[in-house]
């Protein structure tokens, strides 16, 4: 298994990057604050700053690190990546099974299985630690929620349309539960209801601005075993859109997204002024509340959690990894199936 | 792997003091600079060899000496800093 490097996050607004021998330079009104080896690093990423020096474009695209640039509010820009690596041949199959709607949609199956199991897995967790919690509306829907998995798993859609209507209709069962999760009293962390493109609320902008976090990963891994993140399986292609890796995080999102922004909530890691509220409506993180959920973030990436398909300690950060190298070998036709990463 | 490299060139003549400084630069590629000639790396087995290899390419071994720590996967651990600078651990969280 490969070794989880370091991400660089670049969020003061004045930074600028340079090269300089095999170092990435991070400065601020052209004084240094930070030099970084490019060995150590597995990614940057550039929250609304003043510039990157092509040298250091050149630097990461050779050492294939990603650098990625998302906005200030964490939506996602672009990306700087080296020549396409891997092997044609797989990614020329991922675009023959990217248009055979069949073939697309037992993938994209797994993919919405997983996420449902997740999300399962989430609310039957906090059932059990929270047991005097459970009101009746929750195991009701939780129920729901288990019909759901088990039907999805014994009549599974052949059509990818009828895959994205079921898929909707669990999710937002799953999401009516979510504000029973939220354990603190504090009304300005209420979910209502899922809400993006503005978030109108403070746990709707945490979800959207790690689940960029994730998607910014997903793609990175997938490209780092030759894979195209734009051509997806569930998710159409559209320019610009990374589908693909929108497709693989779907199974994360309730793993390692809802759970990690539940206990950024619950464990008081961000406070109701770490949010700002626009004339809109629209709510973004402040800067110490996004350093805060960053440091968070990458403590998150180094536990490690056993795999259940590869019956291997991984740590969380290489989880995308991991399932990338699993598609791959779908695709390949090394393995029968996509094994989805299911939580425990 | 976490590496503590130290080293003294000999600065007596131009050509000692060229050696420095590209012994310097070789060793800011690899790790972080914790002292004026102490560099702290987290390299793997590969780039450790490469390092000592660009190194030893460089220095006069007659007058001027390296050193190579290896202080193993918890090297950090057995570090206590006193006083300024205290270095930027490349493993932490890195938020600039």
């Amino acid at each position: 298994m490969r070794k989880l490097l370091n991400v660089l996050y670049v969020t003061n607004p004045d930074s600028y990057l340079a090269k300089d021998g095999e170092n990435i330079v991070v400065s601020v009104e052209h004084k240094e604050v930070g030099r970084i080896p490019i060995h150590n690093l597995e990614g940057v990423i550039c929250f609304g700053f003043m510039g990157a020096s092509p040298g250091v474009m050149e630097l990461c695209a050779s050492h294939h690190v990603g650098l990625a640039f998302v906005s200030p509010y964490g939506k996602f820009l672009g990306r700087v990546s080296g020549r396409v690596s891997g092997n044609v041949l797989l990614r020329k199959r991922q675009y023959l099974l990217s248009d055979d709607e069949e073939a697309a949609a037992r993938i994209a199956m797994n993919c919405v299985l997983g996420k449902m199991l997740n999300c399962r897995s989430v609310l039957l967790r906090f059932g059990r630690d929270y047991p005097e919690k459970v009101s009746p509306e929750f195991s009701e829907r939780l129920q729901w929620l288990t019909e759901g998995v088990r039907q999805l798993r014994e009549s599974p859609s052949d059509t990818l349309n009828e895959l994205r209507g079921r898929e909707g209709i669990l999710s937002k069962c799953y999401f009516d539960c979510f504000d029973d999760l939220i354990l603190s009293q504090d009304p300005a962390f209420a979910f209502e209801s899922r809400s993006r493109r503005p978030p109108l609320n403070r746990v709707n902008a945490l979800l959207s601005f790690v689940y960029t976090l994730i998607a910014v990963d997903c793609a990175s891994a997938l490209e780092s075993v030759g894979l195209d993140p734009q051509v997806g399986f569930l998710h159409r292609a559209r320019p610009g859109r990374m589908s693909l890796a929108l497709d693989l995080m779907e199974e994360f999102r309730p793993y390692l997204g809802d759970r990690f922004v539940l206990s950024l909530i619950n464990n008081r890691v961000v406070a109701a002024d770490d949010f700002l509220v626009k004339e809109n409506g629209a709510v973004i993180l402040t800067d110490t509340g996004r350093k805060a959920v960053l440091a968070a973030w990458q403590r998150r990436k180094t536990e490690e959690v056993m795999h259940g398909y590869l019956d291997e300690r991984v740590p969380v950060g290489l989880l995308p990894y991991a399932q990338s190298m699993l598609l791959a070998r779908h695709l390949r036709g090394d393995i029968d199936g996509y094994p989805p990463f299911v939580m425990r | 792997m976490f590496v503590l490299v130290t080293y003294d060139v000999n600065t007596e003549s131009p050509e000692g003091r060229r050696r420095l400084r590209t012994v310097a630069r070789i060793c800011m590629n690899y790790g972080t600079r914790v002292q004026n000639s102490v560099f702290e790396c987290v390299v793997d087995s590969v780039q450790l060899m490469e390092m000592k290899t660009k190194i030893g390419e460089v220095i006069d071994p007659a007058i001027d000496s390296v050193r190579y720590y290896n202080l193993g996967k918890h090297g950090r651990d057995h570090v206590e800093h006193v006083g300024a600078k205290p270095g930027l651990n490349v493993e932490g969280v890195l938020i600039l």
